[in-house]
């Protein structure tokens, strides 16, 4: 990398290395449109089975590799009604006739699921059949969601075609203050970036990102989501391949070799003071509609809810308990949990995080995606208010079209469940 | 056919999902659904655009829902190309995979409605016919073309197992 000092010509971002080894080529250059060998291809319940098997059927093929091709069932868990039975079923039926040999049934929600089994490594070209499958970029691999008609021709052929990224780099350096966290960064984000960044990968780095913990930087790629990009990226450090290892992966010896050259030509670069950040609440209904929680202090609320892939690791569990400690949820708020894998279920168990979260009033609902886009319990109703530390709050996206959701951090939102509308968590931490 | 001569269809900036499909007949065939294409802002052109005419658009072409229906229209409309400054991301990877070369076209605004365009996607050149211009752009490569001028990727895959098969 230190050769390529000095010669921007031959420089290239992380996003562009992967691109380039996925397509077997030396090189990509951004607007190129390469065709790429996938390395992991994830289906979920809801897009997955159910629209590929037709198509398969109707091809009379099978599928390229049942190793690489890994079936969760999150979205309709558990079933509700006979329709959603169907669908798990369909989806066990599809994993028991192809022979997959990863299928991870209602253990938690899809992108949470990869990483704590240790699927993700960096270097990796991957394609994952939901929109935050960008997740996945904080093991510093290339992943990126897709429509199903796109994964039944990744899951026959192994391959998908791909316009190459530009990449947009975002530094973030210094310490934030109390109860802020990569949430906030992220809908501060939303507001000064956009949410239209298509065709770029958002790539994160500074001292900043540095010190966070593999969960919070999950949060900055899966929202790359939000912002419009292909993906969102890090670059693997020594907590990366740590957290490969806690999945009972070893990383291959390369592994610290995938990350930006020097010099690197990015699309646009953006430096942000961690320091000057302050907890950000996004009001409904987009989550670029945001700004510095005291703009939203007082808005009453019916519900809290702290649930899906970006919001209910063990991380976000734990932040909830300490807003919470030795409080209770306001008498008309309903404050509902769905942590996000049984793994961090019962993680938040054992270490007593539960316990404080029932203690305050929570109401405990099953490992998946849930109310977070309307498929299970906790959905809203017309005239309703809910702050959620998931990750969109379009219109209709948690149930009524008529209901208000706003976003927060789960600081911000256990903070709310407690004063019974939108408060400054850091009030709560002192 | 990598390339194609037809009409321009000026539409300017951010052309989305809805105009494209209307969502009053998202429940209708796709046929119907194309028959309203782009109609509250072109009330003819469904009616009147004819095989291998080009779309000229400005910023952000496609932007709103994931819908497919907005490139299938198109496909259904025979549509030749897709020329704009910009593409959103779900409408670009849906109209390729539909049979609809999108391609990216900075110069968007020296297109007037009604110029005779000769668009070649995989050598990656405009011509201009009606003012004489030519211009370059990012072309499509010539194995993802084919799946183009298949009529999209699942026709592909129909053709490729069945010659395979
Ligand atoms: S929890 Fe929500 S955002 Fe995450 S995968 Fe499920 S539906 Fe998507």
């Amino acid at each position: 990398m230190q050769k390529n000092k000095g010669n921007p010509a031959m420089t290239a971002t992380l996003v562009e290395k992967i691109i380039a080894r996925a397509a077997g080529k030396a090189r990509v250059t951004p607007g190129e449109i390469v065709t790429c060998k996938v390395d992991l291809a994830m289906i979920l319940d809801s897009g997955g089975p159910r629209k590929i098997w037709p198509r398969l059927k109707e091809l009379g093929v099978g599928v390229w590799d049942p190793e690489k091709i890994i079936v969760v069932s999150d979205h309709f868990v558990p079933a509700v009604d006979a329709e959603t039975a169907a669908i798990l079923k369909l989806a066990r039926d599809f994993v028991r006739e192809y022979k997959i040999k990863h299928f991870y049934d209602m253990k938690g929600i899809c992108h949470i699921v990869l990483t704590e089994n240790g699927h993700l490594e960096p270097g990796m070209f991957a394609c994952g059949g939901d929109s935050h499958s960008t997740m996945g970029g904080a093991y510093g691999c290339y992943m990126a969601g897709f429509g199903g008609i796109e994964m039944t021709g990744v899951c026959i052929t192994g391959e998908i075609w791909t316009r190459v990224p530009e990449t947009i780099r975002v530094d973030w350096s210094g310490a934030f203050n109390t109860a802020v966290v990569a949430k906030d960064v992220m809908l501060f984000l939303c507001r000064q970036l956009g949410m239209d960044n298509a065709f770029t990968a958002i790539e994160y780095g500074g001292d900043t990102i540095a010190a966070m913990s593999m969960s919070e930087r999950a949060v900055l790629c899966n929202m790359a989501a939000e912002l419009g990009g292909e993906t969102g990226v890090i670059a693997p450090d020594a907590k990366t391949l740590a957290a490969i290892r806690a999945g009972g992966t070893e990383p291959k010896p390369d592994a610290l070799s995938w990350r930006s050259d020097d010099g690197a030509r990015f699309a646009a670069r953006h430096n942000f003071n961690a320091a000057e950040l302050q907890p950000q609440v996004a009001a409904p209904h987009a989550p670029s509609n945001s700004g510095g929680v005291d703009d939203y202090k007082g808005v009453k609320i019916d519900q809290a809810y702290i649930g899906a892939c970006v919001g209910a690791k063990l991380s976000d569990l734990q932040m909830a308990a300490s807003v919470l400690t030795g409080r209770k949820v306001a008498s008309h708020v309903r404050l509902l949990v769905a942590p996000a894998s049984q793994k961090i279920y019962a993680e938040a168990a054992a270490d007593g995080t539960l316990n404080i979260l029932t203690d305050a009033g929570a109401i405990m609902l099953a490992s998946g995606c849930g109310a977070c886009a309307a498929l299970g319990a906790g959905v809203l109703s017309e005239g309703e208010t809910c702050i959620s530390t998931t990750n969109r709050n379009f219109k209709g996206r948690m149930g009524s079209n008529q209901a208000s959701v706003y976003l927060g951090s789960p600081y911000t939102v256990a903070a709310a469940a407690a004063a019974g509308a939108i408060a400054d968590p850091r009030e709560f931490l002192q | 056919m990598t390339a194609t001569t037809g009409k321009a269809w000026c539409f300017g900036d951010e052309i989305n999902t809805d105009l494209l499909a209307p969502g009053l007949y998202m429940k209708s065939s796709n046929e119907v659904m194309a028959s309203h294409c782009l109609e509250s802002v072109a009330p003819d052109f469904a009616k009147m655009v004819q095989d291998g005419d080009v779309i000229v658009g400005g910023h952000n072409f496609g932007i709103g829902s994931a819908r497919e229906q907005a490139a299938l229209s198109l496909r259904i409309l025979k549509v030749g190309a897709v020329l704009a400054e910009s593409f959103a991301r779900t409408f670009y990877r849906n109209a390729l995979n539909f049979g609809v070369p999108c391609l990216f076209f900075p110069e968007y605004k020296e297109i007037n409605q009604n110029d005779r365009l000769k668009v070649d996607s995989v050598s990656g050149t405009v011509e201009n016919l009606t003012s004489g211009k030519q211009y370059r752009v990012s072309p499509i490569p010539a194995h993802l073309m084919e799946m183009i001028v298949d009529g999209g990727l699942m026709p592909h895959l129909k053709k490729k197992f069945a010659k395979a098969g």
